[in-house]
């Protein structure tokens, strides 16, 4: 999976490594819970940048190649930061049949950017996801928690309008 | 006692349909009406017909509402739950049809279905151990390890005909007794909840309804193998499921039914939940078990077979959640419960996440043997807005599709198998007219290129060169020699590929082709898209006779494609056209369409 790597400047806070500190000092000593503790970074810090997949390998003592290597492998872990809102169109099979392109398209339009980039001023990103198990409400997408079902093309601007306000 | 009982779905697809606000506003109606210690209110699992979330049944009259709103609910409880008359205008419409309301287990949607594996779905609360345990839960284990051997374990596992659910159709007793042959100091017991196939849902649905059900018959399976240890591998994207297995296994072990010497049998066995990260090949057992040691999921070769050499390198059982979920009855209602449903070869029931191009989408479970006409026409109340049905597509990335002549055909292993096509792990996607084939073909296919591990050439070079081609056809600029191109390129990466993942991706492309080919050809040589699915191949034409010349077309249109002088039909300048589709969108006139 290709995966787009952010040049933005790492901000985390010394709340932010501290609660990382905890999770890593509950799992170092078994070295099978690394993709516990990346789950958990990316909780913390949104996405994993260069600077905390080096504090869990660092913490966990596992080299910094693989913690890269597990990184790019999973579609989970975002190696971008995402926006305040973001928006995730369902590209399953049920969905697509129904015409998920179709909203994919349109929200990329109106937002001007593509599948897993974020808006400048940092507000919305989209990603295409494989599926969310909602394939009774196709076609859905999510924005953060909120699923949206049985959409058309026309109820894309009135959704973005909840947010951009 | 309670005179009457609300069951609320708390599903996925009726969760995010709002049942979690009509819940709350029911228990404050219910309250205020005073009526709490006369009714209670249940979440439970997913009901399966998402199509009409979200549901809400009033037992004992097994009154069926459907898409029920927060504005129903006070309706509801002062007419049914407190005068005792139902609120026929809110009832799912085919129950409210004659004088005698249907109860919802009378309809046509469950009337043919057979629910092993989803029998607690719907009707339990998912997170309460004493529903489960009411409904003879935990039973199956007890009578396992108190009056059974794990060999006869096996032996009933082995003579019920159980074949592996997640799509492989492996004799699932086989493999329990290749597990069990193997002396270690350690054997693991592992759960497949990885249910990567997109557009297939079933084991979600048992996870999230039933989930005690999964502890129990793991705890089976480590008992008849001998493995003390067991691991939960779910998607991170199925938080309810996670949520509800997490208090399924803390509450298994505060009655002792986890953990050490369990039921004084001397036996212990303890579970562990492992989160996925989105990753298809994970669903494949070998990548699997490498992912829950913490690794890129890529698989390894086999052998050595994970029953020999599995998670830790230790001996180790993995099957899929569904799988488990037919273990409890079968050890419970014997062998001969279970095979005396479905085929020869293929017995019990099967679980389809419906969905697609159909009315009732959503999870069906019927016994093998049903017809795919019974699933679509009857159970699936047909495909909507009077178009014709074209095709199934079954095993997701894996599978193949069948088409509308073949109808007919009684859904087992191996007959689905016979015709190209595979049982998969249970999604069912219904298309119509509308839908080009080669298209799907390609979604699929960008499906594993995404999803390739990449470990492997044939699957991670071979699948690219394959898309190329299709994007190719579907852009109008493919030739008969590309088709032939594709065919040989699928045999040498099924041949050649190191997982199911490579081995089984050319399958939707050689299915479409085998049942399809002239959608293809009209692709190659007509250049055109019979389904009007394939843009480039495309082009958007005004009706001469239809158009009003109101000039709304022109002013939408991005590219400025659209020329015309108020009053006079307009006309679309097919060199400038991006095929954008706004101008059908927005002509009140009906004039423009694809051709």
């Amino acid at each position: 999976m290709l995966k787009k790597i952010s040049k933005m400047p790492f901000r985390g806070t010394p709340e932010q490594a501290e609660k990382l500190q905890a999770v890593i000092d509950e799992s170092k000593n078994d070295k099978s819970l690394l993709m516990h503790v990346m789950q958990q970074a990316q909780l913390i810090y949104g996405y994993l940048p260069y600077e905390v997949q080096k504090m869990i390998a660092d913490g966990m003592d596992i080299p910094i190649e693989k913690v890269y290597g597990v990184s790019t492998f999973y579609a989970q872990f975002a190696l971008s930061p995402k926006g305040e809102y973001n928006i995730s169109v369902c590209l399953g099979t049920a969905c697509y049949v129904k015409g998920s392109q179709g909203l994919l398209d349109k929200i990329s339009e109106i937002l001007g950017i593509g599948s897993g980039e974020c808006t400048e001023d940092g507000k919305f990103s989209i990603e295409a996801c494989r599926c969310i198990g909602a394939c009774g409400l196709a076609p859905v997408l999510t924005v953060n928690d909120e699923v949206y079902g049985k959409l058309t093309t026309d109820d894309i601007s009135g959704i973005l309008a909840k947010y951009q306000a | 006692m309670y005179r009457s009982h609300v069951l609320v779905c708390g599903g996925t697809g009726c969760t995010s349909s709002n049942s979690a606000a009509i819940i709350e506003a029911l228990e404050k109606e219910i309250e205020a009406k005073g009526l709490k210690d006369e009714v209670k209110v249940i979440k439970t699992g997913c009901f399966g017909l998402c199509a009409l979330g979200p549901i809400m049944v009033v037992y004992p009259e097994g009154s069926f509402y459907s898409e029920v709103k927060v504005e129903n609910v006070p309706e509801i409880v002062e007419e049914h739950l407190l005068k005792g008359r139902i609120v026929k205008h809110l009832l799912y419409d085919e129950t409210a049809q004659t004088e005698d309301i249907k109860s919802i287990n009378d309809t046509n949607f469950y009337k043919k279905q057979k629910r092993v594996a989803l029998r607690n779905c719907g009707v339990i609360n998912p997170e309460d151990i004493d529903e489960y345990i009411a409904m003879d839960g935990y039973q199956a284990l007890a009578k396992a390890l108190t009056e059974m051997t794990p060999e006869q374990v096996i032996e009933v596992v082995k003579e019920s005909g159980l074949r592996g659910r997640g799509g492989g159709g492996f004799p699932t007793g086989l493999k329990w007794s290749f597990t069990a042959k193997n002396s270690a100091n350690q054997k693991y017991v592992v759960c497949n909840a990885d249910e990567g196939d997109p557009g297939a849902f079933m084991d979600r649905s048992v996870l999230e309804g039933d989930p005690h059900c999964i502890v129990e018959a793991m705890t089976i399976c480590g008992y008849a193998t001998g493995a003390t240890e067991g691991y939960i591998y779910v998607r991170a994207e199925y938080p309810i499921a996670v949520h509800r297995l997490e208090i399924a296994i803390k509450q298994a072990r505060e009655y002792g039914l986890l953990g050490k010497d369990i039921f004084g049998s001397g036996f212990d066995f303890d579970l562990h939940i492992r989160l996925g990260a989105g990753a298809f090949v994970c669903g494949e057992e070998t990548a699997l078990m490498t992912s829950i040691e913490g690794n890129r999921g890529e698989p390894r070769p086999r052998p050595p077979y994970p029953a020999v050499k599995g998670l830790f390198a230790k001996p180790t059982t993995e099957n899929n959640v569904e799988t488990f979920a037919n273990i409890p009855q079968i050890i419970l209602k014997g062998a001969s419960y279970f095979n005396s449903m479905g085929t020869e070869k293929s017995k019990g029931t099967k679980v389809f996440a419906l969905g697609g191009k159909i009315r009732n989408t959503g999870l069906v479970e019927i016994p093998m043997g049903t017809t795919l006409r019974e699933i679509i026409e009857d159970i699936g109340g047909g495909i909507p807005n009077g178009k014709k049905f074209k095709a199934a597509q079954t095993g997701g990335p894996s599978g193949g599709c069948i088409p509308a002549s073949l109808i007919d055909t009684e859904i087992d292993y191996d007959n689905l198998t016979a015709i190209g096509c595979m049982m998969g792990s249970g999604g069912l996607i219904v298309m119509d007219e509308d839908n080009c084939m080669v298209d799907i073909a390609k979604f699929f296919l960008d499906f594993t290129v995404d999803e390739s591990c990449g470990k492997c050439t044939p699957c991670r070079i071979g699948t690219k060169r394959m898309m190329e081609i299709l994007e190719k056809i579907t852009s109008g600029k493919g030739t008969l020699e590309d088709i032939d191109e594709l065919e040989s390129l699928a045999s040498y990466i099924k041949d050649n590929s190191l997982c199911g993942l490579g081995q089984t991706a050319p399958n939707p492309v050689l299915a479409t082709l085998r049942f399809f080919r002239d959608e293809y050809i009209a692709h190659v040589v007509d250049k055109k898209c019979p389904a009007g699915v394939c843009k480039a191949l495309l082009s958007i034409v005004i009706d001469p006779d239809k158009c009003k010349g109101c000039t709304l077309c022109a002013r939408k249109c991005p590219v400025g494609a659209i020329s015309g002088t108020v009053k006079n039909p307009h006309v679309i300048d097919q060199t400038k056209c991006i095929k954008c589709g706004v101008c059908m969108d927005n002509c009140k006139f009906k004039a423009i369409s694809k051709k």
